[in-house]
């Protein structure tokens, strides 16, 4: 307890300026809006998320002015552990692992595209609003041509966000530019908000010499330094700590932006998962975790991936404020995503986002998921609870879409991707000479007389090397 | 043989490194001036002349007000730190009790009260997650350094090491960079146990994108600290448990040390040693009967565990004709076989014998102190190596 204290000032003016937050809604909704949706879990006794600063606050008391303190009754003992006070009980009790009543989701706009009379949240303006619709609609025609292309055995590789084009979009559409965006590989359409041209992902899934990492990564491991979306890496919540790292290095650059990481259910049983969310309640780190729960992990549905209740609840269990929001419903997503990013930036804290929603493609075109889960349970998401037609049929409900926007949106799309794949295709791949840049900032010895190695081998067999590939 | 063995243990805790210093002073020549060296590769480096240094204590038997100053290698470590630090606002420190606690070795003693807690960061205890943080914040600009408690304990932050870390400023076509540097003691120990003695400089050789140096001289120990976070790739550090308290005179001006260099810690015609880390004291330990033998080793630091100096490595090969390599590493896939390999593969036509490399047993370190000493190569075995290469 005595290192809370001695830590600095800076540290120690964080918990007093938090300790009355955690305890209150969150400043930047209105009121009511947050009491009738307990998502934020601000009530549950089941949870003591909130016994950590109460304690500290308790513990303080004590410390500074014992004698003004109301006499213990005997039910009130109470012992000072390390990591504050605890009240006893001699009742024993065990906290469930499961709630009777699962966290409720934040949800404002039904499959008709209807909001809830009743319901208050920020509104989109016309522009936003088509912006992110036309985006979801670029963002489900270049999945589809590019699934195509990669059947076609035109590229090798590639992965669909059917159905998730809300989560995309409208969380990409809640943050400024300058938030860092550290994604899993289920988020193009963050970078497609950000402005990334058709061209540029088709360049990378070809993998040619115009694309900005040089043809060296796979298809969707997309990457851009000026967007602030970091290079895509494989491996599952890698991403993790190194968002709670970059959002370390805005703390102390005191900047106007957060991190946002993406990440499915899947990852969650990740080791750097937990450590994630750990260490950024400790650092303090303005980091919005968003989990994109779709219920499969290739072939891992949910119910084998985990058996709490959700990924909302693990929040909490770090000292995280989180919430849980229907990651069909573009206008809820948006309105969290936006809530967070205030709170993460103001009060300098983590957010834990879980968007609920179904994975309706394949987990990529190396999987068949008809293997593994009945195909009308997907006819069931495909159809029923479409994240895009509900938003179009609220954009249109406001006068702001028509069908000739539709259709001439569509073939525009349509017109511009197959052309830019040509392009793609038709491309130089890297030169040789890429094969061996950047592994270091000035290549070492060993790998310059491995380059002179290699070239040697070509020039010795000019028929075994492609003679479309520059050298 | 007995008294050699008895040795063993003071040797290796505190030999005299002035000792080393002036026997190379005699045998470099000093280069003067200036700060940045070209080196005949064509590469250039920044180093302080090996004869500025020495100039610095020139005068090695009056200790009366002599220039540079006394310190204890981790002291160096810090003083490396601290210096950089104070240069550069984006130098940053993160690990396990780094903050208050001063570092389980010290290195970062005083270091949070002077920067405060952000900038050398106590963080809770899931390694691979600190590495990716230091990662993360190196890839918007910051300059970590990221602290293992043991480097054994690494182990578990090899998946961010090797899949972003080496991997990043590559597979992002150039965009990121990653200048971190990851550093920690490592090595076998007093009776530490097995998991405490491990050596992560085999396991992380084939990672492609970072650099690994190893520090054995309060000396050199500044000097690869400072180069390593001034460098923009990824470096590891490495650093021996039992070393910490080696005491050194270093200058009092700056430098910095190139990461790519070895260091020629003796001079001689008959064999080549090669050695890094705490070995180099066994072998300088072993160095003394040869000479007594009436054998000239040359012994070499290697210091740069990748990429292999393979310039100074070469020209020593070409003068002496004979290789031993003394290592700490396990005997299979340790730095010794690679070198082993680099050498044979560069060299051949100049080996008058095929090379030889001491390496620990592929055993698990064990914590009984007679088999732990067993383990580890003892200069009576280097000794006897020499006799037999150079017969």
């Amino acid at each position: 307890m005595a290192a809370w204290f001695t830590r600095s000032g800076n540290i120690a003016h964080h918990v007093k300026r938090n300790m009355g937050s955690f305890l209150r809604p969150a400043p930047t909704l209105s009121d009511s809006s947050w009491s009738r949706s307990p998502a934020c879990l601000g009530n549950s006794p089941a949870l003591l998320w909130a016994g950590r600063l109460e304690s500290t606050r308790a513990q303080k008391l004590v410390d500074s002015d014992s004698e003004n303190d109301a006499p213990l009754r005997d039910d009130d003992q109470a012992i000072d552990f390390p990591g504050g006070r605890v009240m006893l009980t001699s009742e024993m009790q065990f906290i469930p692992g499961y709630p009777q009543q699962r966290v409720h989701c934040y949800h404002l706009m039904n499959n008709d595209g209807q909001t809830n009379m009743c319901s208050s949240f920020e509104q989109v303006s016309k522009e936003v609003a088509v912006k992110m619709y036309s985006d979801m609609i670029t963002l489900q025609i270049m999945d589809t041509i590019f699934y195509e292309a990669q059947r076609q055995g035109r590229i090798s590789f590639y992965l669909t966000s059917v159905g998730e084009e809300a989560i995309n979009i409208a969380s990409a559409a809640a943050l400024s530019p300058d938030d860092i965006v550290m994604a899993q590989y289920r988020e193009p359409g963050v970078l497609l908000w950000r402005g990334f041209t058709l061209q540029e992902f088709a360049n990378q899934c070809f993998g040619n010499k115009a694309d900005c990492g040089k043809g060296r990564q796979m298809p969707i491991h997309y990457g851009s330094k000026k967007l602030n979306y970091f290079t895509v890496s494989s491996p599952l919540a890698t991403q993790l700590p190194q968002a709670v790292g970059a959002a370390y290095s805005l703390k102390m650059d005191n900047k106007d932006a957060c991190v946002v990481a993406y990440f499915g259910d899947g990852s969650t049983s990740e080791g750097d998962f937990h450590a994630s969310l750990n260490f950024a309640a400790v650092m303090e780190a303005p980091v919005i975790f968003l989990c994109r729960n779709n219920g499969w992990a290739i072939s891992t549905p949910t119910s084998e991936q985990f058996r709490s209740d959700g990924i909302v609840v693990k929040g909490p269990a770090y000292g995280i404020q989180s919430i849980r929001v229907d990651g069909n419903d573009a206008l809820a997503v948006h309105n969290a995503v936006r809530a967070a990013r205030q709170m993460a930036i103001h009060e300098q804290r983590p957010i834990l986002v879980e968007a609920l929603t179904y994975r309706v493609g394949h987990h990529s075109t190396s999987d068949d998921s008809t293997k593994y889960r009945p195909v009308d349970e997907v006819k069931h998401w495909e159809m029923g609870q479409n994240p895009v037609n509900r938003f179009r049929k609220w954009v249109e409900r406001n006068g702001w879409w028509s069908e000739e926007d539709e259709s001439q949106l569509r073939s525009s799309i349509r017109k511009q991707l197959l052309q830019a794949i040509q392009v793609a295709e038709k491309m130089e791949k890297p030169p040789l000479a890429d094969l061996f840049s950047d592994v270091y900032d000035v290549p070492p010895s060993i790998l310059f007389e491995q380059e002179q190695q290699l070239r040697e081998t070509i020039k010795r067999h000019p028929q075994d090397y492609p003679s479309d590939v520059p050298v | 043989m007995a008294a050699i063995f008895q040795g063993i243990g003071a040797a290796a805790a505190l030999p005299s490194a002035k000792k080393f210093h002036s026997q190379s002073r005699r045998f470099v020549s000093a280069r003067k001036g200036s700060l940045f060296v070209v080196r005949s590769d064509g590469r250039p480096s920044l180093v302080l002349p090996r004869g500025a240094a020495a100039k610095a204590d020139a005068s090695a038997t009056s200790t009366a007000s002599k220039p540079g100053h006394e310190l204890l290698l981790f002291e160096a470590l810090r003083e490396g730190l601290e210096e950089e630090m104070d240069r550069d606002p984006l130098v940053c420190v993160m690990g396990e009790d780094v903050g208050h606690y001063g570092g389980s070795y010290k290195v970062t003693k005083g270091l949070a009260a002077k920067y405060g807690d952000l900038r050398v960061l106590d963080t809770p205890i899931a390694e691979n997650s600190f590495t990716g943080m230091g990662i993360g914040a190196a890839m918007t600009g910051l300059r970590p350094i990221i602290e293992g408690m043991n480097m054994g304990f690494l182990l578990l932050a090899f998946n961010q090491i090797s899949n972003n870390c080496g991997m990043l400023h590559y597979t992002s076509g150039g965009q990121f960079k990653i200048p971190v540097v990851i550093r920690g003691p490592g090595g076998v120990g007093r009776q530490l146990g097995a998991e405490h003695s491990q050596r992560l400089e085999s396991y992380f050789q084939s990672i492609p994108g970072i650099q690994m140096v190893a520090c054995s001289t309060p000396y050199n120990a500044k000097g690869l600290m400072k180069a390593a976070i001034r460098s923009e790739n990824p470096v590891i550090l490495f650093e021996h448990v039992l070393l910490y308290n080696l005491k050194e005179r270093i200058p009092d001006d700056e430098y910095v040390l190139s990461l790519e260099e070895a260091e020629m810690v003796r001079p001689g015609e008959h064999v080549t040693i090669l050695t890094y880390s705490r070995m180099r004291y066994h072998v300088m330990q072993a160095a003394k009967t040869l000479v007594n033998k009436g054998y000239d080793p040359e012994v070499i630091d290697i210091r740069s565990l990748k990429p292999f100096d393979l310039y100074t490595i070469g020209n020593s090969v070409k003068k002496t004709h004979r290789v031993l390599i003394v290592e700490e590493c396990m005997r299979t896939g340790g730095i010794g076989a690679s070198l082993t390999a680099a050498i044979t593969e560069n060299f051949i036509d100049y080996l008058d014998a095929p090379i030889v490399c001491l390496s620990s047993q592929d055993v698990p370190t064990p914590y009984a102190g007679t088999l732990e000493e067993w383990t580890v190569v003892q200069p009576a075995q280097i000794v006897t190596a020499v006799e037999q290469l150079c017969q």
